[in-house]
């Protein structure tokens, strides 16, 4: 079902774990099956004096080709300004792997909506102007995780007892 | 580099051909390749061993008569043959009663009855995946004209109250039909005492080859065809007869008569020495299904925090077969229905895991996954943004 490439990355995905006092962070869910992605990033500067993405770090909750697709990402945004950070979008991701069955996309958008929400939130955080793309889509994925989180806070109860 | 272990966990799925099976086979796949409708030598020989396969299946569920056994391609088309063939030998408008647990091709072939102007009324199941008698009585309907329950379950392995369920119908003169795909061969079937009217069972899982099925239709009972042609299979199923996978069949299903009390016993002690390793070893682990109304050879867990597929893909890399409930590896995108039907949560079904035992696995094989799973679900749930 996945090839080589995806299935090193779920194997050894890089970059996994948090970043404490993190200068951005983002949470996603996949409202189609209940995924749910956290990205943490730390901003630093370049020579040229630009902001970039220092250090990026995930923790996915979902399936083989959401593990593999966050970890790309992380490789992707590492290094990155954030203007190119923004860029990046799910065709980065899926031609980074060669390809991705075509019923896990989804799981491609989410890591990008992950990367996205980080950076919105350390732009939001520091007062910056935020693009207006990026405004959208944050719009958009607040409201996907009402749903999801309504979902996830039964679920966590019912795993205690 | 080291050739990995394979170890096959999916028995529920699938089996290999047994070797001896595969030696009965192979005569008529070969020079006896006669049709079995034929009337010279060739063809009569393929008969004779045709009706030889239709006796030793119509012994092994105690039916009275050898005609009271249609052979069909698949579990599946036989499934789709009570429920229809019932179905429109009856009034349009009728009643029928299933579970919520019921394999795919019974939900769905009820779902395209109820299309039809058929009522189907679904059973729930208690958290075990076991369906109270009761409530199929409370459920029954003037025009109700059949009840279908699947025996073991596919997925949790929970076996059901068939004799009640079968006195039941037989007291509301109600046909009932039970889908028995996971427990013929496994444990002890007897169509007479269980009030079974009609019975489905599979070839390919009992070490048979893929592409033979029966229906069991008890003597007198009348079922519209879903194939018309050439009247073959006392006119319920057109179709050149598969013969040498029915032969296939009836060897696989005599192999299983002959060590089912063996082999049931001893499946049935690595399976909870598997949910009592996996249970104890494994922090947030709950098993799904009844802990002792189950199939010798189902374990069916879930695990908290991490996702199905990811479990089912690593367990891979380390040479082990298994299959999850979860919604990621489905073509819908949806949780298992079963899983769902039991009360768990979609986000529960999600990390769902079924590992299945047959004739060649090992006690070795289970102490190999009881030392790679746990490590798994530890690498996963690090990954985990829930801890
Ligand atoms: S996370 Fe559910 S399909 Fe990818």
């Amino acid at each position: 079902m996945y090839n080589k490439k995806v299935l090193q990355h779920f194997k050894s995905p890089h970059n996994f774990g948090k970043i404490q006092n993190a200068d951005g962070q983002g949470q996603v869910g996949n409202v189609v099956c209940g995924d749910v992605m956290n990205l943490y990033l730390k901003i630093g500067k370049n020579k040229k004096g630009e902001e970039i993405i220092e250090d990026v770090k995930f923790e996915t909750y979902g399936c083989v080709a959401a593990i593999a697709t966050s970890s790309i990402i992380t490789d992707l945004a590492k290094g990155k300004t954030i203007k190119q950070a923004i860029g990046l979008n799910k065709d980065s991701i899926i031609d980074t792997l060669e390809e991705l069955p075509a019923i896990k996309i989804h799981c491609s958008v989410l890591a990008i909506d992950a990367l996205n929400e980080a950076i919105y939130n350390y732009l939001h955080k520091n007062k910056r102007d935020i693009p207006k793309e990026l405004q959208k889509r944050h719009q958009r994925i607040e409201k996907e995780k009402q749903i999801i989180e309504k979902k996830y806070a039964d679920w966590i109860n019912s795993s205690k007892d | 580099m080291a050739k990995t272990k394979q170890v096959y966990l999916d028995y529920a799925a699938t089996t290999p051909v047994d070797p001896q099976v595969l030696k009965t086979m192979m005569p008529y796949l070969k020079e006896k390749f006669g049709n079995s409708v034929s009337l010279y030598k060739l063809g009569q020989e393929s008969k004779k061993a045709l009706e030889k396969a239709r006796l030793i299946i119509t012994q092994a569920i105690n039916a009275k008569n050898k005609e009271e056994i249609i052979f069909t391609s698949s579990a599946t088309e036989s499934n789709n043959l009570a429920l229809k063939g019932i179905a429109f030998a009856n009034q349009k408008k009728s009643h029928i009663i299933i579970s919520a647990i019921e394999h795919d091709c019974v939900l769905n072939s009820t779902s395209w009855l109820q299309k039809q102007g058929f009522q189907i009324t679904q059973i729930k199941p208690d958290k075990y995946g076991l369906i109270n008698p009761k409530d199929i009585e409370k459920a029954i309907k003037k025009n109700t004209i059949l009840i279908s329950i699947i025996h073991g379950n596919n997925e949790i392995g929970t076996i059901q109250p068939i004799e009640q369920i079968g006195n039941i119908c037989e007291k509301k003169k109600i046909y009932f039909h039970t889908d028995a795909v996971q427990t013929f061969g496994k444990i002890p079937i007897d169509v007479q005492k269980m009030k079974i009217d009609l019975l489905t069972a599979s070839s390919h899982k009992i070490y048979g080859p893929k592409g033979a099925g029966l229906l069991y239709i008890k003597k007198d009972i009348r079922i519209d065809p879903l194939l018309h042609g050439g009247n073959q299979e006392f006119g319920l199923r057109s179709s050149t007869v598969n013969v040498p996978a029915i032969i296939g069949f009836g060897k696989a299903t005599e192999i299983c008569l002959k060590k089912m009390k063996s082999e049931s016993k001893r499946l049935t002690q690595l399976r909870d020495y598997l949910i009592q390793g996996i249970l104890k070893k494994i922090p947030q682990a709950h098993l799904n299904g009844h802990p002792i109304k189950r199939l010798p050879n189902n374990a069916n867990f879930w695990f908290a925090f991490i996702e199905g597929e990811s479990i089912v893909t690593s367990l891979d890399q380390y040479g082990i077969a298994a299959s999850t409930g979860s919604a990621c590896s489905s073509e819908k995108l949806e949780p298992s229905h079963t899983l769902l039907a039991c009360g768990l949560l979609p986000e529960c079904a999600h990390g769902s895991l079924r590992l299945t035992l047959g004739r060649w696995t090992t006690k070795k094989d289970i102490d190999y996954v009881l030392n790679t799973l746990p490590k798994i679900i530890k690498n996963l749930r690090k990954i985990s943004p829930f801890k």
